[in-house]
């Protein structure tokens, strides 16, 4: 059987992809419906969005398992590890280009929009007839639009929370890497250390940016509401939290299957794929600090 | 034992399994799943159809006939969303699992149950998106382009919205597939530079899936949170700009159209040859040429948006950057054209149609070289000359390249000849047709009919009756179409042989027809001589 190291690998039909369908299509169906539900009124929508979801997280929970099984027998052979990689690296590249449409937005808002809304350029004519009262600041109290959008508010500092949470996501950077020496070297409890320590600095960021977030809404009135500086903030800081979140989640299911003794020195993709995963976080996080925050 | 491809299912050995929900719900079989794509495009292609017969149908008088104008603009909307999203991408996603891994000598695609999700995402995804039309307050009616704030007044745009997200979840995972299945799956010899032309196009294309579908999404992500979080993107009222929402839109949508049409290229330059006898012409060129395509398709969005009150540099830089495309598309013309050239050309049905492509498709090149230019833009912007234009591409390009393709292979995957007399009365019948229902559009744009508006002025009267006549009569021959489909899958009695076209190369065509369900579990050996293109590198 060691000969199967050059074959071709076809996996097994499975059901997992059909259910995987159905439950994606229940919870947009859901939402979607949720959404739309007149205030007050007791929708169906989001009784199916929630069915919706506990159905996504078991047809993780079962596609996964099936998977991890199929490696641990030995199925998967070094074509089908190149087929994982490069589907994990254009996964990433995906990720990277929706988050590219967000920081262009920025981008645009920042360097056009606000200053053309100011008076600036060819916006001139727009200033002085349809929007006479608006103060092209950014971040400012009350600068970004008409004061009944949200009303005045302050910016969150870069040099508090965010920037501990710039050294928290670093150091969880570098203890991911050590577990990984240490798993190519074979060191299983330094491999667990250093892999739970990454799932705890994961944990501690996202609970940081929550506690950013209730300050922000409560003392400082940053709201969603508040102009395109809360759209941009919070919709670029939002996914990249969840982001986060998610990957600490797949940073600690990899931790017990190291605890279970799943991976081995050279056939350990899935460690790897949840590594590049958290590096692309952290990249994001490093644009996120310098445009968002401190710029 | 080495070389062979392993199935964990012993059954796997023998054939497709019988039970329906496991072979059809549950496939990691490319050539199930291909036909699973072909077929929800055909059943789509119809529903848009439908839609643009209700569209031509109250276009045949002026006055408002047939429809409510909210109605008319619903069908506008889900016309295109069908066609590009349910029709015109999964028939070349369809074509790209059934030929790749046949093209290249790969048991299979890189990652079979990606694929088989990929596919299974899609008719969910347009149960929601057509659900809108039966809902108080009916689907989208916005157009496809969903600007705001037009679009955020119609109480679907949530379900379009989370339908769309499905449909780039589906195309970039189907994308992902691709890359991974040309890159590592190809059999020992079968060196990049010596692909079929094909595969190279989707390799190309499954690049700019990956880059620009999620960056739709971020864009209609955005949409949906301005309606119904609060925020402020594309709202001047809070720093945000109408005009944003287009760049966004349009860094996605312009590589999206030559995501529609570099498979076409592709399928083109592997009918020609073999009808024409001759390896393609250039075939480096060929592929140079799709790239190029490809890189210059990321910086030319604004052409879309001439209109709108760019600054002035913008509008230049971006017809500038357009008029460029005319080089690389000139090249792979000219290349098509210099294949046929002293070829001992025959007529079959996938050659007449990829022979109407070549010249159809230019018209609608040429007409898109004359949207370019900034002055003339600011006359035909909006107009019916837009319509013509992206309908001379679509379907004189990718329409009736997919119809070539399928043309071409249907015996490879049928085991049967299709009725080459039913082929040419399908195709003579769309092509005369097509033109009658096109071409008058460019004289309608350019006299100033606007488009998207279900009444007109009587000046316009009798150029729309005859577009009318021809999409009533385009429409009625893509019945034809599917008659000999049916014909050419179950009934015909001409087995097909295993090249079934006398010219044919390229692996695909050395494997029995009908394609057995497991190809390629040893990889073949690769005889360059042998390859669709020739020896390329001699």
């Amino acid at each position: 059987m060691s000969q199967q190291h050059d074959a071709y690998f076809v996996p097994a039909r499975s059901y997992w992809p059909f259910v995987a369908a159905v439950v994606m299509f229940t919870t947009m169906f859901g939402a979607a419906h949720w959404l739309n539900a007149s205030p007050g009124e007791a929708g169906f929508g989001k009784t199916v969005w929630l069915v919706g979801m506990v159905g996504v997280l078991a047809m993780f929970f079962g596609w996964f398992r099936s998977v991890i099984r199929e490696s641990l027998a030995g199925n998967y052979n070094h074509q089908v590890d190149t087929s994982f990689r490069m589907g994990m690296m254009w996964f990433i590249f995906s990720e990277v280009m929706f988050f590219g449409a967000f920081f262009g937005a920025l981008f645009y808002i920042r360097m056009f929009s606000v200053p053309w809304l100011g008076g600036e350029g060819h916006g001139v004519l727009t200033h002085q007839f349809l929007w006479s009262d608006y103060a092209a600041s950014w971040g400012a109290s009350g600068g970004n639009g008409p004061e009944r959008l949200g009303g005045p508010f302050q910016t969150v500092s870069a040099w508090g929370l965010p920037l501990l949470n710039t050294l928290i996501l670093l150091s969880s950077s570098v203890t991911v890497t050590i577990a990984h020496h240490a798993l190519r070297a074979g060191h299983r409890g330094k491999i667990l250390w250093f892999l739970g320590l990454t799932v705890l600095l994961g944990a501690l960021f996202v609970n940081f940016q929550a506690h950013e977030y209730i300050e922000a809404y409560h003392e400082l009135n940053l709201t969603l509401h508040s102009g395109v500086y809360g759209s941009t903030f919070f919709l670029l800081t939002g996914f990249h939290g969840l982001h986060v979140t998610l990957g600490t989640i797949m940073l600690a299911v990899i931790w017990f299957r190291v605890l279970k003794g799943h991976f081995s020195k050279d056939h350990h993709f899935g460690f790897e794929a949840v590594a590049w995963y958290w590096h692309f976080v952290d990249v994001v996080w490093l644009g996120l600090f310098l445009f968002v925050y401190i710029l | 034992m080495s070389h062979a491809a392993i199935h964990d299912q012993h059954d796997d050995h023998h054939g497709a399994p019988k039970n329906f929900f496991q072979r059809w719900c549950m496939s990691t079989n490319h050539k199930d799943i291909g036909t699973l794509y072909l077929i929800f495009a055909l059943t789509m292609f119809f529903i848009g159809g439908s839609f643009a017969m209700v569209i031509r149908a109250e276009l045949f008088k002026p006055g408002l006939q047939l429809v409510q104008p909210y109605f008319f603009n619903e069908m506008t909307t889900m016309h295109a969303l069908v066609m590009i999203f349910g029709a015109i991408m999964p028939a070349f996603v369809g074509l790209g699992n059934w030929m790749i891994p046949l093209m290249v000598g790969a048991p299979d695609m890189a990652l079979p149950r990606m694929n088989n999700l990929s596919f299974w995402i899609l008719p969910f995804a347009f149960a929601l998106l057509l659900s809108t039309l039966f809902m108080p307050g009916g689907g989208p009616a916005g157009g496809w382009t969903m600007y705001p704030p037009l679009s955020l007044q119609s109480d679907s745009l949530a379900y379009v919205v989370f339908a769309i997200h499905l449909m780039g979840i589906s195309s970039i995972m189907g994308a992902i597939n691709i890359i991974a299945t040309i890159l590592n799956m190809r059999a020992p010899g079968m060196d990049l530079l010596k692909m079929p032309v094909f595969v190279w196009s989707w390799l190309i294309t499954a690049f700019l899936l990956i880059a620009v579908m999620p960056v739709l999404a971020g864009a209609v992500t955005m949409l949906l949170t301005d309606k119904y979080f609060g925020t402020n993107f594309f709202n001047p009222g809070g720093g945000g700009d109408p005009v944003l929402y287009q760049h966004i839109f349009w860094f996605f949508g312009h590589p999206e159209v030559y995501i529609m049409i570099l498979p076409a290229f592709g399928i083109i330059s592997e009918v020609i040859p073999t009808f024409a006898r001759k390896p393609i012409f250039g075939y480096k060129a060929m592929v140079f040429a799709i790239a190029s395509i490809a890189f210059l398709s990321f910086i030319v969005w604004a052409h879309h948006m001439f209109a709108v009150g760019l600054p002035l540099g913008a509008d230049i830089f971006f017809m500038y950057a357009t008029m460029l495309i005319a080089v690389p598309t000139g090249v792979k013309v000219f290349n098509w054209v210099a294949t046929m050239w002293g070829g001992s050309m025959t007529f079959e049905t996938p050659m007449l149609f990829a022979v109407a492509f070549v010249i159809l498709f230019t018209i609608g090149g040429f007409s898109g070289l004359m949207l370019a230019l900034v002055p003339a833009d600011f006359q035909y912007q909006d107009t019916y000359f837009v319509v013509a234009h992206f309908h001379y591409v679509l379907v004189t390009g990718a329409l009736f390249a997919i119809i070539s393709a399928t043309y071409y292979w249907l015996p490879k995957w049928s085991g049967r000849m299709y009725s080459e007399f039913w082929g040419k009365m399908h195709f003579w019948n769309s092509v005369i047709w097509v033109n009658v229902l096109f071409f008058p559009q460019h004289f309608l744009g350019l006299a100033g009919m606007p488009r998207r508006i279900p009444d007109y002025n009587v000046a316009f009267a009798n150029f729309n009756m005859i577009s009318s006549i021809g999409g009533f009569l385009f429409g009625a021959s893509q019945l034809i179409f599917l008659g000999v489909l049916i014909h050419g899958v179950f009934f015909s009695k001409k087995k097909a042989t295993e090249r079934v076209w006398e010219g044919a190369k390229g692996l695909e065509w050395t494997i029995p027809s009908p394609a057995p369900h497991h190809t390629f579990d040893v990889p073949p050996v690769i005889h360059d001589e042998e390859l669709a293109h020739g020896n390329v590198n001699a």
